[in-house]
């Protein structure tokens, strides 16, 4: 006789979760998690700073080796090249195979290049793997004159971070008309525009990469924009998005679109195999307002806790929350909860705040009638919990403004924003509620904002 | 800018030479009158005749005018112990008293001078040398590089500041004869201050205030723009200067007892020592009043303000042992050890020093009350153990001088007994956490690498649950260098301080937990 076994592809973040919470339901099922890139689940969002020397690589392992042990959890480092799920078996590059009782394929994203000529050129790549991270390492070692990253989001600015630490001049290709334009307004985006060129940042918005250009010895040597002007370069970063990396289920059966496709129970169209984190593509979206494909930490951690527990109690649909994020540029730190409409329609209503110093700001959006809808702040710490109350009650945009003193999660003794935030409400909005006391710390301490 | 950093390396460097090559300008000519000066009473007249032939004959080193010294006195002291006749022993060591006053060199005439060569060129140095380094540091935050750094990766450079260190701190402790020339050049400082000679303990707290005021300014600049970091540094420098190394000089030319006011026991370990108590019941009021002054510190604002704000009030802002780690060590704290097995050995030594703390004041309080009748020698042995293991070897040399090698709160995790006092008060009884904000956590790991009493900080914030760990000192570094807004220090009402069974916000259906 033997227990269940559960293979899980992918030790990321979501098959991680998976296996963790899995075992603290289930004491007696057999646990394998396979992955090529490590044979330890690391923490992926943490790759800059290794490469900043603010951390080693050591230090992006969440768990001890131990741990592992301990848990009885199964590791194998090996790549899958095929799945048959007839006969619910995986095969490895190695020509071995392996059979599941229940299959979670947690495999994750993998960059998205357009077919530019040149990408395949030594010195072009995109930031996912621990692979990519030594790879940036090597061609950046020695000094170059200039690194030209493409591609406005967030692994691109954590790529022109890196590069400004090494001291190489980044140009940053950013196709659309303003930063991280998906997420962000224009007043948030000129913001961080303006922090990035104070870090010395050569960013040119509505500039797309053409081709990247060969050296005599075969390796980067430039990148011609559509504006047609050369740039000399020596490393170039493609960071426009990832999508799921399921090349390898091709042949499976498995239905797939962009990613492996689950319904609300994370079930694919085979018999036990499931799919979670960036690579599952929900065949409607989980909730309103959200997506059918999220490739974030959170979700990725969501899904491998709802389906772990789904195995372990009586299933029940995934349902995610309030939609939060957080991301820093530099040195500003961003935040968000909720929704927030990159395209305000009539239906919104706004309220935006900037500090003079021109690092931090506050938006929060309403519907017609008043109620908070979502919140995005820069360069201040907002408290989750009160806006993930706040929302899922619906709480009007007034009540949230007036008691934002709660809301503040800065450390003790920074500069109380929430006073100028909610005078400035006052004024735009020509409501009025009484303003909390300062508290005598602040008094003698906190700047006036 | 490059310039002035190596101006200021320059300056640094040439300070840190010279103060090392103070010690050996020394040169020593001992006569009958300094002995007469220096040797107590009960002694004088033996060791004047023992150390005849030293007189006028010049010695050129340190090492050879020590030897000469211990010779002699170890061939009288052998006779008399092989014939056991111990009342007759000398086992008091004149050795730094007389190699004070015979020493010649230019620390002693122009002490001045060289204080200004070599302390004061390492002051400006450094500031100088920070100031240039911080305009054209590349981008990335406060803690960006140091793992690419030698001296505060334990590189090459590391292990040397490491040894330096280390060997100061033995010299300092068990030969300190071999300072005396340094304590020529701070002793005008010490009669300014408290009318007295210096002896290296000035030295020694001179030097250490020092390092902690110039490496607090560059706190001051490193930390720009956060003002939790910037007021707990400016509260360290503060006591540091005032309470610590000011006021017990000034005390002393008062004609009062020596007493800093924010030392409080078991770190003070021997606050309780009979000659201690014996000191404050002679001094009157003012006597009084310290040993009621150290007996509230114990009993009241440990508990009281622990409650209220953790243990940091104290470790973090008020501590001398803190203010150096804060300071001088803040660009080591990321060498603390994070694993499991850390954590286990921290709980047993730490509350090992603590017990054997407890248990000395204890049996000395027996015997003082006893009348010194009964333990007498155990109490002795057991306070020379406790000075020479703990007090000096876990608390100086490995303390500070593993800062490069092991993070700068070795001592403070591990050894020090009233961090683990104040660490059970935060423990049990406290309305200090660290809280997690909601899911916003991404492990990436930044907290756990730079907490310096290596707390694994992520373990908790990825499950979003609150941080309350007896050995946090509240530093507040996890929450400046997590780059998601996910830590803040708090004290907050008891309930739901700790949360066993944390459910991480953003989901809505499930409980895992049972
Ligand atoms: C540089 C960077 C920064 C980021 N920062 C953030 C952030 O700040 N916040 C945030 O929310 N998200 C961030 N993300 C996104 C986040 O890391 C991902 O959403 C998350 O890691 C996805 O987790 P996962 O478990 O789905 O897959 P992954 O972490 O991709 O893990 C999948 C694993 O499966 C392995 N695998 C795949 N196929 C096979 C196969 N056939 N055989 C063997 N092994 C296989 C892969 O090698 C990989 O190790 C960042 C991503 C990057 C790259
Ligand atoms: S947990 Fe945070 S505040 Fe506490 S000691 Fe570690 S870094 Fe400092
Ligand atoms: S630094 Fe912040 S985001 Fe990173 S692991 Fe720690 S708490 Fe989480």
């Amino acid at each position: 006789m033997s227990s269940t076994h559960f293979v899980i592809l992918g030790n990321g973040i979501s098959g991680i979760t998976f296996a963790r919470h899995l075992r603290k339901g289930n004491a007696d099922a057999q646990i394998t998690v396979i992955s090529g890139e490590s044979p330890y689940f690391f923490s992926r969002t943490a790759l800059m700073y290794v490469y900043m020397g603010q951390m080693k690589w050591e230090h992006l392992y969440p768990y001890e080796p131990q741990f592992w042990v301990k848990n009885r959890i199964t590791l194998k480092q090996a790549w899958v090249t095929t799945l048959d799920v007839d006969a619910k078996k995986l095969g490895f590059d190695t020509g071995e195979e392996l059979s599941y009782d229940y299959l979670i394929l947690a495999t994750g994203s993998t960059p998205a290049f357009y077919d530019w000529p040149g990408q395949q050129l030594q010195g072009v790549q995109g930031l996912y793997t621990k692979q990519d991270l030594e790879d940036m390492e090597a061609s950046t070692h020695s000094p170059i004159n200039r690194a030209v990253i493409v591609g406005g989001g967030l692994i691109g600015v954590e790529l022109a971070e890196m590069l400004a630490y090494r001291k190489i001049p980044v140009t940053f290709l950013v196709r659309e008309s303003r930063f991280w334009e998906q997420s962000l307004l224009k007043q948030e985006a000129a913001l961080v525009h303006q922090h990035l060129l104070a870090q010395g940042i050569d960013l040119r918005l509505g500039t797309a990469l053409k081709e990247i250009i060969s050296d005599p010895q075969g390796r980067v040597g430039a990148v011609r924009t559509s504006q047609n002007e050369e740039i000399p370069c020596q490393f170039v970063g493609l960071a426009t998005g990832v999508k799921p990396n399921i090349d390898f289920l091709k042949n499976s059966g498995l239905n797939t679109r962009q990613g492996i496709l689950v319904n609300s129970y994370f079930q694919t169209s085979a018999r036990n195999v499931y799919a979670i984190g960036d690579c599952a593509e929900f065949e409607q979206v989980p909730a309103d307002g959200r997506k059918t494909i999220e490739q974030v930490w959170y979700t990725g951690r969501m899904h491998g806790e709802t389906l772990a527990a789904n195995f372990c109690t009586s299933p029940q649909p995934y349902a995610p929350g309030v939609w939060f994020n957080s991301a820093k540029f530099f040195e500003i730190e961003y935040q968000t909860y909720g929704v927030i409409a990159v395209e305000v329609g009539e239906d919104i209503q706004e309220f935006y705040w900037e500090h003079p110093g021109g690092k931090i700001a506050f938006r929060l959006q309403m519907d017609a009638k008043g109620k908070i809808l979502g919140v995005l702040a820069l360069g201040f710490r907002l408290r989750h919990e009160y806006f993930d109350r706040a929302i899922r009650e619906g709480w009007s945009g007034l009540k949230v403004i007036s008691t934002l003193h709660q809301a503040n999660f800065d450390p003790e003794f920074f500069a109380p924003h929430h006073v100028a935030i909610q005078k400035s409400f006052q004024s735009q909005m020509d409501v009025s509620f009484p303003l909390p006391k300062k508290s005598l710390i602040h008094h003698l301490f906190g700047a006036s904002s | 800018m490059n310039m002035l950093k190596n101006v200021g390396l320059g300056l640094f460097l040439w300070g840190l030479a010279v103060f090392t090559l103070i010690p050996f300008l020394a040169s020593y000519r001992l006569t009958e009158e300094l002995v007469d000066s220096e040797v107590k009473e009960i002694h004088r007249e033996k060791v004047k005749e023992l150390l005849a032939p030293m007189y006028a004959v010049p010695y050129a080193s340190t090492y050879s005018f020590l030897h000469a010294y211990e010779g002699l006195m170890d061939t009288y002291n052998e006779v008399l112990k092989e014939e056991g006749r111990w009342e007759e022993v000398i086992w008091e060591d004149y050795g730094f008293l007389l190699a004070k006053a015979a020493m010649q060199g230019p620390s002693r005439n122009q002490p001045w001078l060289c204080l200004l060569l070599s302390l004061g060129s390492c002051m400006g140095g450094g500031l100088l040398f920070h100031l240039a380094w911080k305009k054209e540091k590349s981008p990335g935050g406060a803690f960006a590089g140091i793992f690419h750094s030698s001296l505060t990766n334990r590189g090459l450079l590391g292990i040397l500041v490491g040894s330096y260190l280390i060997l100061f701190y033995v010299i300092l402790y068990w030969f300190p004869a071999y300072f005396v020339s340094l304590v020529w050049m701070v002793d005008p400082l010490s009669r300014f201050l408290s009318g007295g000679p210096a002896s290296q303990w000035f030295l020694y707290g001179l030097v250490y205030t020092l390092a902690i005021l110039v490496m607090g300014i560059r706190m001051f600049s490193k930390y720009a723009g956060n003002r939790y970091q910037q007021l707990r540094t400016a509260s360290v420098m503060f006591f540091q200067t005032a309470f610590a190394f000011l006021i017990p000089e000034v005390l002393v030319r008062l004609n009062q007892p020596y007493f800093d006011f924010k030392n409080i026991w078991p770190l003070d370990y021997d606050f309780f020592f009979d000659y201690q108590l014996s000191t404050f019941l002679s001094s009157g009021g003012l006597g009084l009043f310290m040993l009621v002054w150290g007996c509230l510190l114990i009993v009241v604002a440990v508990p009281v303000f622990t409650y209220f704000y953790g243990k940091r009030w104290y470790c973090s802002w008020v501590c001398g042992c803190g203010g150096l780690a804060e300071t001088v060590g803040d660009s080591f704290r990321h060498l603390s050890d994070k694993s499991l097995k850390a954590w286990k050995w921290e709980r047993w030594t730490i509350h090992g020093v603590l017990a054997l703390a407890v248990f000395m004041t204890t049996l000395t309080l027996v015997n003082y009350f006893s009348g010194f009748k009964v333990l007498g020698d155990l109490t002795n042995q057991v306070h020379a153990f406790y000075g020479f293991a703990i007090g000096s070897a876990f608390a100086g040399v490995v303390g500070t001088g593993f800062y490069p090698l092991m993070g700068n709160r070795v001592w403070c995790r591990f050894g020090c007994p009233l961090a683990a006092y104040l660490g059970l008060v935060q423990r049990f009884k406290s309305r200090f956490r660290i809280t997690t904000n909601g899911g916003q956590c991404i492990s990436c790991g930044n907290c756990s690498t730079h907490c310096e009493m290596g707390i694994d900080v992520r373990a908790y914030a990825q499950q979003g649950q609150n941080i309350v760990r007896s050995s946090c000192v509240g530093c507040g570094i996890c929450a400046t260098v997590c780059p998601r807004g996910v830590l803040k220090l708090e004290n907050g009402p008891e309930k739901d301080r700790i949360h066993d069974f944390p459910i991480l916000i953003g989901r809505q259906t499930i409980q895992l937990k049972k």
